[in-house]
């Protein structure tokens, strides 16, 4: 893909987050449009793209009144956005467009027109993991620390230290979640979830949306806030099942989305000035750092608990809070994207000063799926 | 799904022989006669190189703790803490598992502990292989 040959020109999250006992599902993806729509000047008239997950494309696109001539309804967990975002940006290039709207909207605490899980069931995992008693995500998700521990020497408090830091920077942000800092005796004194995994390990299970908008380039220059281009992009799928995973200690869709999308954008890692990982659970910020190539195998645990990725450290990770303080309706994806897009625009509360490279990487499933992009506010 | 709410599995056509032979107290494999990998889950043909030729073959039934979590969480058909574990076989293939005949705690359960195939009969027409520590 070409470097910088597309922007996010519009970006919002819904107008409110967290309990939205009173929205229903589609409603929550047109709040959070409309902002965005509102947040470049544009009107649905400008739109001829649109993309979404964990909803039908074409009933968002009906309700929101758009004629598109580019519809993608890729839905392969959290980063779907991610590779919505890829997707937009090959279309815009390709002419399949002019202008996309991606749009994120969940249910995921209140359930009101929503229906079911945003990712297809699989077979194997019906017959070959749900007997031994997996349910939700807590239970899966978590399976391969054990082994990464048990070979790296990764410790509980270590693990720990990964919500502790993901507080400080929810702290930041008023519309964060969890505010309130917490310690490492905190985090393993919480309830016990799926050992070792205690409840802040975990992420939150909130109601709400996001939506952004992609142009050229070039019809970038002319919105009000400062473009940030899509620099350049990667995507990648391994399995659903978590026992299939071919390493426990490393996610090969992250290696071969990360890998991409750094060559893509011409990139290494001293040139990132900030970064996303998506965090449903504490080891994600861990296996992130270490296939992403930031550290080297089996250090990003001490990575992390020395204090490299907290508030004044080398590499901010995480800015919003993450999945663990922010927000999680589920698909978190889209809020790892708004905040890489705030970071680019000189916006976010907790601002990194003159940052020019954001990476925001993105998992589906449980290491099922994964998308990274690069954003950049300078081309 | 069983009274208890407790997951059963229904057969597909390229996994019968699976369940076919655990109602027999076999675990089943399958290998690939071209380029000889063994693998799981069951497929009509091979993961590693496409191959149709392929046979079901009964597995040594032993392996190690790969890895696992307690689960502490409510779940239907079982009595939270209860491990779920994902265990190599020593052919290879990894299968996910809970792990009977033991305490579900941390002590008890050691990674890459050696471990046993027992069945566990959920109904008349499907077993479960399970894992236990091995004698
Ligand atoms: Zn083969």
């Amino acid at each position: 893909m070409k470097r910088n040959a597309t922007a996010i020109v519009g970006a919002a999250e819904s107008t409110n987050m967290g309990k939205l006992p009173n929205m229903s599902q589609i409603q929550i993806h047109a709040d959070s449009a409309l902002n965005a729509l509102a947040d470049c000047g544009l009107t649905i008239n400008d739109i001829d793209g649109v993309a979404t997950a964990g909803h039908n494309a074409v009933e968002l696109a009906h309700y929101m009144g758009i004629t598109p001539t580019w519809v993608d309804g890729t839905s392969v967990g959290g980063c779907s956005f991610m590779l919505h975002v890829r997707h937009a940006a090959a279309a815009i290039e390709a002419g399949l467009c002019t202008t996309a709207l991606i749009t994120h909207g969940e249910s995921g605490r209140h359930w009101i027109g929503r229906h079911g899980s945003p990712i297809f069931p699989s077979l194997f995992q019906m017959q070959f993991e749900q007997p031994y008693g997996v349910s939700r995500p807590p239970t899966m998700f978590t399976i391969p620390v054990m082994r990464y521990m048990a070979d790296y020497g990764l410790t509980e408090e270590q693990l720990a230290s990964v919500a502790v830091v993901q507080r400080e920077w929810a702290g930041f942000h008023p519309r964060a979640s969890f505010r309130d800092p917490i310690t490492v005796d905190d985090v393993l004194g919480s309830k016990m979830i799926c050992y070792p995994f205690r409840l802040l390990m975990c992420c939150l299970v909130t109601d709400g949306g996001g939506a952004l908008i992609m142009t050229s380039a070039e019809r970038a220059k002319d919105f009000p806030n400062k473009p940030v281009y899509i620099r350049g992009t990667g995507e990648s799928a391994e399995t659903p099942l978590i026992s299939q995973m071919a390493d426990f200690t490393s996610s090969q869709a992250f290696r071969v989305a990360g890998a991409t999308a750094f060559e893509n954008a011409g990139i290494s890692h001293g040139d990132v000035d900030h970064l996303m990982i998506y965090d449903a659970f504490a080891h994600l910020p861990l296996y992130g750092l270490e296939d992403l190539g930031f550290v080297g195998r089996g250090e990003a645990g001490a990575f992390i608990a020395d204090g490299n990725t907290r508030p004044g450290g080398q590499l901010p990770l995480n800015t919003n809070g993450g999945g663990l303080s922010y927000m999680h309706s589920g698909m978190y994806g889209m809020y790892a994207l708004q905040e890489g897009v705030r970071q680019m625009r000189g916006t976010s509360p907790a601002q990194i000063k003159d940052a020019e490279i954001s990476v925001v990487h993105g998992v589906g499933g449980m290491f099922a799926a994964s998308g990274t992009i690069v954003m950049s506010n300078v081309t | 799904m069983s009274s208890d709410g407790r997951v059963i599995p229904t057969p597909t056509p390229e996994t019968q022989h699976y369940w076919d032979g655990a109602k027999i107290g076999e675990l089943r494999l399958q290998s690939c006669n071209s380029c000889g990998k063994v693998y799981f889950p069951p497929r009509p043909f091979c993961p590693e190189c496409g191959s149709r030729d392929v046979v079901v073959m009964k597995a040594s039934g032993r392996g190690r703790l790969f890895s696992y979590v307690i689960n502490h969480l409510p779940t239907p058909g079982f009595e939270p803490p209860f491990a779920i574990a994902v265990v190599e076989l020593d052919e290879g293939p990894r299968l996910m598992s809970n792990i009977v005949g033991c305490p579900q705690t941390p002590e008890a359960l050691k990674i890459d502990m050696p471990l046993e195939v027992t069945f566990e009969t959920l109904n008349d027409e499907i077993t479960l292989p399970q894992f236990k520590p091995a004698s």
